[in-house]
């Protein structure tokens, strides 16, 4: 049979669509406009991509960080899955925003050549996870707020991002419903499993405020038909929030927010310095590679 | 015709055996060790390369690695389905390898210090892997030849990406180059150990080869390897360390060198580099998780009695 010439494949070159990702990084995006938007800024647009971008490659390491770690086979795969997802959507934004800047920068030279007080995403998104429950709270929170955007993003007058947000919509369904499960699972599980998930939820919801606060640049490119005003999110997500943690039998207590600045804006923790510590390590290293 | 003499007749034309069918208790039970050694191998062979996703030099590799260690789970998960249509149970299963009661293949307890292993995984250890493998997509027992199939189907990428990978490097800095020979010297042999001890030596062969559960004894499958690792090696402008390695136009293979098999022995034994620290993080992640797994089937056990109350 075929597969006796074990090494056959490697000379075969034209049966790309069996791998993950093919030999070389074929464009999903091929075919859609890439001209810019007449009348946006293109340090604007720049700037919004890094933060779309950022949100998710942030938080796709997070997710890396879990594998060989999860507390079930299915759940492995999963989350492997949703962190590649969001590793696909980092890649196409930074690719967009590498574009919008017109400097040359690829997708690698903006993931592993910024320092953090570059980086653009949300503090949600770097926050360690203490266990599970951490992680689902913050999964839930993240893929809730980030699918009530790209659902209005895919009618962005950038072409490019209403494709790349029309993509991205169906796999943040999938990372909401798979979070929204677990949240249920856990609150309304076994008096263990109730108590870390409504101790997540409590650790989490200070850093929601943040997500809403729109930045400067994010109102501009409102205003221009290419973004989506943050706060206009808030009510979706309100309601998807309170029916979830209805289900899992979680109380939200007061809720203050987490203070000092925005992500948005450059302000981190030092947990994204820990993250780009170990994200950016060999590409650094070795300066020149070829990869 | 008995249950006994259908069996001998499946087998002896080469058909598959099925999980209803009656199966001699040797042949179910081999095989249950076989399959759950094979899913142990899957699941703690993410360990090594796992290592390096969230340090991947750029976002393809990292998207592609990322990608090879989700289907290194993929075919864990399916692994220890087709165990289970044998009677076995994928938690008791997975108490035998954290107890160290059932083994997994000894490559993975060397480790990986730099991403040319990566690459040098998916060459030389992903394709040993397929030699082994290949033969048994058309093993007796069906839902494991099926199996086999689509894992095999999906090593063939992962090994393509992995020679991809060290291409790559090999047209990189001198850096990236002596990389990459080193990974091959620290790789050669333990992937020649893959094919286990030699024939004179392996006391369960025999059988299997007789029930075609198995169908190429290790030396065979071993020397297939080398002939086909040496003309890729070349290609590549790496090289094998092995001294006696030369094409031998007499056999029609090449000649190579014994392996250490005291290594091997030591490796299976539980004295590799990272025997104890593959074995630990596997037992961490399941008692980590015993709560969620716990928490989900008391969550499903009130859905049920609900379910009941409304006349499900």
């Amino acid at each position: 049979m075929a597969f006796d010439d074990a090494y056959g494949a490697l000379t075969d070159h034209d049966d790309d669509a069996r791998w993950a990702y093919g030999t070389g990084f074929t464009d999903p995006l091929a075919g859609v406009p890439s001209g810019l938007p007449d009348g946006v800024d293109r340090a604007d647009l720049t700037a919004y991509c890094l933060m779309l971008g950022d949100d998710a490659l942030v938080m796709s390491h997070r997710l890396q960080q879990w594998v060989t770690r999860a507390p079930e086979l299915e759940d492995e795969l999963a989350l492997a899955n949703i962190g590649l997802d969001l590793l696909g959507q980092a890649r196409l934004l930074l690719t967009r925003a590498g574009e919008a800047e017109g400097a040359g920068r690829d997708e690698d030279a903006l993931a592993y050549g910024r320092d953090p007080g570059e980086f653009r995403n949300v503090r949600l998104a770097e926050r360690a996870d203490a266990d599970f429950a951490h992680l689902m709270a913050r999964l839930l929170v993240f893929a809730t707020w980030r699918l009530a955007l790209f659902d209005r993003l895919a009618g962005s007058s950038d072409q490019m991002l209403a494709a790349i947000a029309a993509k991205g919509v169906k796999e943040l369904t999938y990372h909401r419903d798979y979070a929204a499960q677990w949240v249920v699972r856990l609150g309304d599980g076994t008096a263990l499993s109730h108590e870390r998930m409504a101790a997540a939820v409590t650790a989490v919801l200070p850093l929601v405020e943040e997500l809403f606060q729109p930045h400067e640049v994010e109102l501009r490119l409102t205003a221009a038909g290419v973004a989506v005003d943050p706060a206009a999110l808030r009510p979706e997500f309100d309601a998807v929030l309170t029916q979830v943690l209805a289900a899992a039998t979680i109380e939200a207590g007061p809720v203050r927010a987490v203070a000092a600045g925005t992500g948005r804006g450059g302000e981190h923790t030092e947990a994204l310095t820990e993250i780009l510590a170990e994200l950016q390590q060999l590409a650094r290293a070795v300066p020149g590679g070829s990869w | 015709m008995t249950g006994e003499e259908i069996f001998a007749d499946t087998i002896a034309r080469d058909q598959r055996v099925e999980p209803r069918d009656w199966m001699p208790d040797g042949y179910r039970q081999t095989l249950i060790r076989q399959i759950a050694q094979h899913a142990h191998s899957e699941i703690i062979g993410m360990q090594p390369e796992g290592e390096w996703i969230t340090r991947a030099p750029s976002l393809r590799r990292k998207a592609i690695l990322l990608a090879k260690v989700q289907d290194e789970a993929g075919h864990g998960l399916y692994l220890y389905s087709a165990a289970e249509t044998l009677g076995a149970d994928r938690g008791d299963l997975t108490q035998r390898l954290i107890e160290g009661r059932q083994k997994y293949s000894s490559i993975f307890n060397y480790p990986t210090l730099s991403f040319a292993d990566v690459g040098v995984i998916g060459w030389l250890v992903d394709g040993a892997a397929i030699c082994n493998q290949v033969p048994l997509c058309r093993s007796s027992f069906g839902p494991y030849a099926r199996a086999m199939i689509r894992i095999c189907k999906e090593e063939s990428f992962h090994q393509r990406q992995g020679y991809e990978l060290l291409m790559t490097m090999m047209g990189g800095t001198p850096e990236q180059r002596d990389m990459v020979q080193d990974a091959v010297d620290r790789w050669w042999w333990p992937s020649l150990m893959m094919f286990g001890p030699p024939d004179a030596d392996s006391p369960n062969s025999a059988r299997s080869m007789a029930w075609k559960i198995k169908r190429h004894s290790n030396d065979e499958l071993r020397q297939r390897f080398v002939d086909m690792s040496v003309p890729q090696a070349e290609a590549l402008g790496v090289t094998l360390p092995d001294p006696e390695l030369r094409w031998n136009a007499e056999r029609e293979h090449y000649d190579f060198g014994t392996p250490d098999w005291s290594e091997l022995q030591r490796v299976i034994t539980g004295d590799g580099p990272l025997n104890r620290q593959r074995i630990a993080r596997r037992r961490q992640a399941d008692s980590d998780g015993a709560w969620v797994r716990e928490a989900a089937a008391a969550y499903a056990e009130k859905q049920r009695s609900a379910g009941n109350g409304s006349g499900r």
